[in-house]
Order: structure tokens, then sequence, then C-alpha cells
């Protein structure tokens, strides 16, 4: 792939992006969430339509349309969420929407069957394909989709972060699977943002970043912390307005917090008018971790405490009436109620505090929402319009307020930048320097490095459900949060 | 086209009426009478107070199919009472709260054991049907007014002029009015209905508040069952049969999202009384029943219909 561009309503996400992916090859592609490596792949596999540039395959330029014709082109895309269709068995997850057909027009179960059988064998897989597929595992699942590529007789397979969800040992069967396969000559594009499988699995490696080329290096040419700079990379300036503090006392302890499968022995402390940054890459568990300490989720074993006393917070009601706030990382479905009014939404949390002789105050509800709109330069035509009309940023920003409303001692900010353009971003941070200022405990959740860098006053680092290690932030660098993220470091 | 459509939004169920009226009263003049239309409030006070408590519970998101059959046990039960010889006011009030226990038991499976309310409620329409039946042996209670002449009151009864079903309808019209709009409990079932999991992150009691909806529901029902006992002056076995229908078309008559989130209680007001000049409007020009049928539903399909488009302007 050659020069590829691709906008999405006039933001560019590809400028003159490619990879050259050679025969019996396992090409690793590398980047921070958002540099367009997903997109890319989508062209290639039909799923959208380039703007400019070209595909060249086996010496000859294609052009593909729809994911038919690069399924004709013999590539095939495994994707990070699987999509399978659970209650139903391997042989008919398989064979969905090309089912063989038999002279009577009827589905050709055992011929279908057979098959699979045989491409299960070659991957060395010894299972049952009238088994469903909900009573396999994850790991099995990916061998499953690889053999679905292998019935299309694929020359090149595309798996978009196929470990995350893994145990090290599926990783393990995985990773020979693919060996073999290439040494059969099928070559493969290796989504990961793990450097250690990169470096072990993969031949050569291809960075892109904000969507542009930046470099392909062989495996045994480069090291971590090149690749890692190449992805990283950013220039810092002012984009970060900062305020100098001096944290006051420990106001949230969490003692070895673990939940099974999501998070393990996580402990740290929080200051008053201090700001945590938590690092890791997505499926870390880092955003499970902040559900557990607001009480939207369960946790297994270990303790939190507040003030230095242990508290029990086993719903949000009662993290709210602790002076929690939680800004989801998901607004469209954990923040906001997008049909509802702006002054709906901004008073949501913070009801109770509007009641005067049990029912609730309009007038009072118009003013505050007025005066945040005003403080948070919130831009909207008047409190009343649907939330669903604001821009990102703008609604990112009725997220925040709600929560202001409320006025937290503590509040927590999982991607509270994500799909906010710059200005908006800029202004976000100086909200929460404000907050900084004021008092209020910080923990923010986040994946871009400068973000993290510019803003906090300390970074943890989660990998793989474990919290690494915690940097002073005049100690912090990229290449060292990206290191513990991707399971480097000590 | 996108004036009318917003105009329709806000005012579509009340011209709709209107238009109703209009043309009803012109093919039969009686329509207009006084008595007539006071008929048409006693029938309408059944539905319609059956169709707020399904307001609050399609609000969230739910639905509630047991409203006939809690309807029709928390009547058989009061039949049972009063035969039995408890005072007439003692067992109209413990109907009620009895009526509120059948609600609490759907609201519980629904909030904390986490069933869908279709289900959990189709399954306790069958079980309190069955209630019903067992109660009574399949035979009526009679008599009744006679033995508790208090109950007689629900149904004859005149309030400030007013007759009684008419005056307990909009009384719970107000209340169902200031409780959605006005309190705490209220914002939380718009909330629920719209985004769920946003209301919980936003620390609104989702549990309480769902469990509510349906004693809500439960206590209408109960209501709705002393009002049609009194007036039959008899618990018959098979009252509220297939009331959850018409209840669930007023509320959709009256422009509530079956999605829940959207709508309004004075929507219900006036598609119960659509409902209901309906039902009376085709009797009295003389429509047979077959065709009765067959034209409320279509009036129902065109109320979507309308509120779909009306909702496509904004």
């Amino acid at each position: 792939m050659k020069g590829i561009n691709k906008s999405f309503d006039d933001v560019k996400i590809l400028e003159n992006a490619e990879i050259h992916v050679e025969d019996k090859q396992i090409h690793a592609l590398m980047g921070e969430n958002g540099a367009g490596k997903t997109t890319l792949m989508k062209i290639l596999t039909g799923v959208y339509r380039k703007d400019g540039g070209e595909i060249i395959i086996n010496g000859k330029v294609k052009e593909i349309d729809n994911i038919r014709a690069s399924e004709n082109l013999k590539i095939a895309f495994i994707h990070q969420e699987l999509n399978v269709l659970p209650e139903m068995s391997i042989v008919d997850n398989m064979f969905l929407g090309k089912e063989l057909i038999n002279k009577f027009g009827l589905i050709d179960k055992k011929t279908m069957t057979s098959l699979v059988k045989e491409k299960l064998q070659l991957l060395c897989v010894d299972i049952n394909p009238k088994i469903l597929m909900k009573d396999i595992s994850l790991g099995f699942r990916q061998l499953v989709e690889i053999a679905k590529a292998l019935l299309l007789n694929a020359e090149l397979i595309i798996m978009d972060e196929p470990t995350a969800a893994l145990t090290d040992t599926e990783v393990a069967l995985l990773f020979k699977v693919i060996r073999e396969l290439r040494d059969k000559g099928v070559s493969f594009i290796f989504i990961s943002h793990r450097m250690e499988e990169i470096f072990v699995l993969c031949d050569k490696i291809t960075v892109l970043r904000d969507g542009k080329f930046i470099g392909s290096k062989k495996i045994n040419e480069t090291s971590f912390d090149e690749i890692v700079s190449m992805m990283v990379g950013y220039d810092m300036d002012d984009r970060f307005p900062k305020v100098e503090t001096t944290p006051g006392d420990v106001i949230l302890s969490i003692n070895g917090l673990t939940k099974k499968e999501k998070f393990e022995d996580i402990s740290f402390n929080l200051r008053k008018g201090e700001v945590l940054g938590f690092s890791g890459l997505m499926g870390s568990g880092r955003t499970d971790v902040m559900h557990a300490i607001f009480g939207s989720t369960k946790y297994d074993a270990g303790s939190i405490y507040l003030n230095g006393k242990k508290a029990n917070i086993s719903s949000p009601i009662i993290a709210k009436a602790l002076g929690f706030g939680f800004i989801t990382e998901d607004r469209k479905n954990e923040g906001l109620v997008l049909d509802f009014a702006v002054s709906s939404n901004l008073a949501l949390p913070s009801l109770e505090s509007f009641k005067n002789k049990g029912l609730i105050n309009d007038q009072k509800i118009t003013k505050t929402v007025d005066a945040f709109i005003k403080k948070l330069r919130i831009r909207t035509p008047n409190q009343y319009i649907e939330v669903k009309n604001l821009s990102g940023g703008n609604q990112q920003k009725v997220v925040i307020a709600k929560w202001l409303v409320t006025n937290p001692k503590i509040l927590i900010l999982d991607e509270p930048t994500r799909g906010v353009d710059v200005g908006a971003k800029k202004e976000i941070y100086e909200i929460i320097n404000q907050l900084k200022k004021q008092g209020v405990a910080i923990i923010i959740v986040s994946s871009e490095l400068p973000e993290v860098l510019g803003i906090c006053d300390r970074v943890a680092v989660m990998h793989m459900k474990k919290l690494k290690i915690i940097f002073d932030i005049k100690d912090a660098t990229q290449e060292k949060i990206m290191e513990y993220a991707t399971g480097g470091g000590k | 086209m996108k004036k009318i459509g917003k105009l329709y939004k806000k005012f579509g169920t009340a011209i709709s009426l209107l238009i109703l009226f209009i043309v009803v009263s012109i093919l039969n003049p009686k329509f207009l009478s006084m008595y007539n239309i006071l008929n048409i409030f006693k029938q309408v006070s059944i539905n319609g107070l059956i169709a707020f408590g399904m307001t609050f519970v399609i609000l969230t998101g739910g639905i509630d199919l047991s409203v006939g059959a809690m309807l029709g046990l928390s009547g058989m039960f009061l039949g049972l009472m009063i035969s039995s010889g408890i005072p007439g006011f003692m067992a109209i009030l413990t109907v009620l709260l009895f009526g509120c226990a059948l609600g609490a038991i759907n609201g519980v499976l629904v909030s904390k054991v986490n069933l869908q309310p279709f289900i959990v409620t189709l399954a306790t329409m069958t079980m309190y049907r069955g209630l019903t039946m067992i109660i009574s042996d399949g035979i009526p209670f009679m008599g009744l007014t006679k033995t508790a002449p208090v109950l007689d009151y629900f149904s004859q009864g005149i309030f400030l002029k007013v007759p009684v079903p008419m005056a307990i309808f909009l009384a719970l019209l107000v209340i169902s009015l200031v409780l959605l709009q006005k309190t705490v409990f209220g914002r939380g079932v718009y909330a629920i209905g719209g985004n769920e999991e946003a209301a919980r992150l936003s620390s609104i009691p989702i549990v309480k508040i769902k469990t509510l909806v349906y004693i809500i529901s439960g206590f209408m029902s109960a209501l709705a069952g002393i009002i049609l006992t009194s007036r039959l002056s008899s618990s018959q076995p098979t009252a509220g049969t297939g009331f959850e229908l018409d209840a669930i078309a007023a509320v959709v008559i009256g422009g509530t999202s079956l999605f829940g989130g959207k709508g309004r209680i004075f929507g219900t007001f006036l598609g119960a009384i659509i409902i209901g000049v309906l039902n009376n409007g085709l009797n009295i020009i003389g429509v047979s029943p077959f065709y009765q049928q067959f034209i409320k539903g279509l009036v129902i399909l065109f109320a979507v219909i309308l509120d779909r488009k009306s909702n496509t302007y904004t």
C-alpha cells in the first residue's frame, strides 16, 4: 500500500500512509491509539474506500471497493472484537453467509463439517466442529477465525490485537500456529500494542503516527526504544497549562484492590490537590479499577480508605455521598442521556440538592446550569437544547459540569479529552487545574502520553491488570511509561 | 412541514381528540349530552388510571402486562373481604396496599433480579389471573354495595359536583403530573428510560425507582379494580381481562415512547379519553362491534405513525 489518504468529515485520518508486506512475513503495524492502523487495514479489506494512493498486490495495482473484493484477493481480516454467533456451532460460524448447498438445495452439513475438520487439523487443533462457539475459549475462537481465513485460501491475514484477551498459554499456541502458517506461505499483518510480543513474533515493523507513515524497520535491526520514540515523538509545548500547588493530606488510599480477570492487587494513595495519571494500554484494567472505586462494579478483595477510614462503596449513590465524581470514558453510553436537554443532564447527579419541600425547584436548576455553562464555556444556544446536538468537546464539558455541580472532593476522569478538539482540550486542562487549586483530588485515566505528562503530578502505569509503577512526573518520560505499559521496565 | 411536525408534537393528541369529538357529534348530536359525556368519563377513569400507572413503567423503558390481572385479583380480594364481613372502608384500604404489594413483586423481579419486564409481567399476569380463579372458584361475589355501602360511593358518589370516578381520575392526573415533573423520583424515571447506564453512574437509585414504578402501577390497578367492583356491585373473576392493551394503547396514543425516556402523563390522559370517546362514539353512531375493534386498531396505528413522523422533524 502506498500513499494512502483518507479523511472523514474533513478530518484527515490517513496522510500518505504506507506498508509493504512481503511473502512469508509476519509484519507488525504499530502506533498509538488513533494513529490510523485500523483505518488503513479497513481500506485494505474494503470496509472503507481510500481517497487516494494505490494498493499493489503481487505487482498489480488493485482497486478494493468492498469486502468481497478483498476476499477474492485472498485477504482476510480478523477483527479485535470477534464477530461470532455464540449460540451456533463452529461449523455454522465458519460458513456463515457462505454455506455450502447440496443437490437438494439444502445445507450440506457433512461436507462443511469435514472441511472445517481438515482446516482445524492444519492448525493442529483437535476440536469437535459441532461444539457451540460459546463453549470454547477465546484463544480457540481466534484459531477458529484463522481456520475461517484458511477456508478462503487467504494469503494475507490481518489480525487486530488478537492477544488482547488471551492467556499466556493461548498466546503461545496462537503464535505457534501463526509461525507454521508463515512457513507454509501465508503472510500476516499483526496489530498489537505489546512490544514484547512484536519482538518475539514478527519479522518487520511499520510505525504510523497521526495517520502518517513514520518508518519501517526489520526486527533484528531495531530496538524497543527506537520503536517507542517513533510511535510517540510529539513536541511538547504549552498545550498543557501548568499550575504549581503543594498537595495536601492523603484523602484516598487504595489497598490491594483485586477483581478476578480485571485487575490485581492495586494499591496507591491520592492527595488533596494532586493530579494522578493512570497510563497503560487499552484493556490493561485502568477503567475497571475506576469503576470499582466508584462503586459501579464490585471488587473481590482489597480495601478503600477515605481520609484514613475504611469506606464501603457499594454503589455510585454512596460514592457520590462520600464526595466522589466520575467522568466516564464512554460519554455517549455512560455519561449522557443524549435525548435530554443540557440542563437535565447537568442536574442529574445533584437533583437532591435542588429539592425544596420535596419538590424540585426548577428556577434554581436554571440558574445553576447557566452559571456552569458560563464557567466552563460550554457552547450551546441555550440550556434547553438536547445534548446530542452539541459537539463532542462541549458534550464532554457537560459531563464534567454535571459532576462539578455536586462539589466533588475526589474527581475521576476517564479519557476526558477523547474525541475532543485541541482548543476544547486545553480548556478542559484549565478546568482540571482550577479544581486542583481548590484542593480537589483528581485521577485522570488517559491513553495520551503527552496529556499525562503535561497535566499530572504523578503517573501510575498499568500493564496486564497490574499496577507496575508510579512515577513522579519529573522522573517520567514517554519512553519510560511506554516501556512499563508494554510489559518492559525494571 | 417542519412547523407542522413541531406543532403536532405539542398539540397532536389534543387536535386528534378535538377532530374525533367534532366528527362523532355531527354524526350523532346525542353524543354531546351531559349525560353521555359523564358516562364517557366514568368509563375512561378505569382505563385511564391503569394507563397512568403504565406511563410510569413505560417511561423507565419497561412494560406492565399484569395490570388487568392485578385489577381482577384486587377486585376479587375486595369481594372476598367484604363478603367475609370486613368493614368496607378497611377492605378498600387493604386492597390498595394489596395492589402495591402485587406491583412490588413485579418491581423487585425487574429491578433486583434483573429480569425482562415483558417476561416478568407476562408470568405474574398469568399467576394473578390464576389466583383470582382460585379465590373465587370461578364464581363472582355479588351484592357487595349492599353489604358495604361505602363501596357504592366509588361509582355513584358525587364529589364537588363531579362524579367520584372522574374526580379520582383527575386527582391522580395531578398527582402523577407532580410526581413526574417536580420530584427527584420523576426525573429519575425519565433518566432511566433515557439511558439507564448513564443514570446509574449519575448515582440515580435505579433499583428503588424501578421498583416504585411497578408499585405505582399496582396501586393504580387496585384503585381501578375498586371502581369497577363498585360499579358492578360484584367481583367478576374475569374482570380486567385485556385491559393492559387499552392501557398501553392510551399511553402510546398519548405520545409516550415505548423505549422510555420520552412522554407525558397529560398525553396519556388525552390518549385514554380518545379511546373512551372512540368506544362510546362508535357505539352511539351505531357501528357494529366487529368494525369497532378494527377501527380502534387503525387509530392506534395512525397515532404511532404520526408520532414517528413528528419526531423526525425535530
